[in-house]
């Protein structure tokens, strides 16, 4: 339990539920993000501006805030560079077969008291900890 | 135009929170998701604070007639649990699980200039293109 940041966490993620608020009621739409990226390169010259400009303040975002804090976000060292490849393939793959992750699912979907997306955010979750588990604690690949 | 800016202003807001909640810390999503180890419940309270805010607002906008700035809500009236729902999912689990990115953290690392979430951002363009020559025969 220690590193533990409920305060931070909470408001963080009341300005995310924010963000989601905004979009929706302003524009309509969902703050799905890998949604929003798939469809980057998928819509209709009109379709992909918007969602440009998303993923450009959500880049935006985050450079403001590591240039402003004091502590900043630690950037990870080392990691094995094929799990980010095959991890990022699942990640990718996955999202776009089960229609969303955990912005569109486990944040706007249940928001929106959606069946479906209540069960993909406790099917993310229980696979998400399983993996864990079995990577790091049963064959130690990822320590 | 409009509608553009309010893409940017959400987008921006969406950043800075998940930086401020450490969501954009990959140690720290897989502490969250080591449940028999070191566990860090605190992106638990991540969810707490968008579902807090987005449950409520949701019931209030999701009543008008349409959003402000558009003819017509775009939201999903899927109501049926299917296989590619529940498998596609468990994937993505198991990606996260491998790397402690899900898609929006991973891309917001890019004003980080994070090299390791670049490369995390093309592998999961590379799922979802593959995804697609899959779906499209």
């Amino acid at each position: 339990m220690e590193n533990f940041t409920p305060i931070t966490a909470l408001l963080g993620g009341a300005l995310i539920g924010l963000s989601a608020s905004l979009l929706l009621l302003l524009n309509g739409r969902m703050a799905g993000i890998s949604g929003i990226m798939n469809g980057l390169f998928s819509s209709p010259i009109k379709e992909e501006v918007w969602r440009g400009l998303f993923l450009f303040g959500l880049i935006l975002g985050a450079f403001i805030f590591q240039s402003f804090s004091e502590s900043g976000i630690p950037l990870r060292q080392n990691y094995p560079l094929w799990a980010i490849i095959i991890g990022g393939f699942l990640v990718g793959f996955g999202t776009r077969m089960g229609s969303g992750c955990t912005s569109g699912h486990g944040i706007c979907g249940i928001s929106n008291f959606s069946i479906r997306s209540i069960t993909a955010t406790m099917t993310f979750m229980a696979s998400g900890m399983i993996t864990v588990y079995l990577l790091k604690h049963v064959t130690g690949l990822l320590s | 135009m409009k509608n553009n800016l309010v893409a940017l202003a959400s987008g921006i807001l969406f950043g800075l929170g998940l930086a401020l909640s450490q969501m954009m810390n990959p140690n720290k999503v897989l502490n969250f998701l080591d449940i028999s180890g070191n566990w860090d419940p605190s992106l638990a309270f991540v969810m707490i604070g968008a579902l807090g805010v987005g449950i409520l607002s949701f019931r209030i906008i999701l009543k008008r007639p349409a959003p402000v700035l558009d003819d017509a809500f775009h939201v999903s009236k899927k109501i049926h649990i299917d296989k590619p729902l529940v498998i596609g999912s468990a994937l993505f689990g198991i990606g996260w699980g491998m790397t402690g990115y899900c898609p929006g953290p991973a891309f917001a690392s890019l004003g980080l200039f994070s090299m390791e979430a670049a490369i995390m951002v093309i592998s999961i363009y590379a799922g979802f293109f593959s995804h697609r020559l899959l779906s499209n025969k």
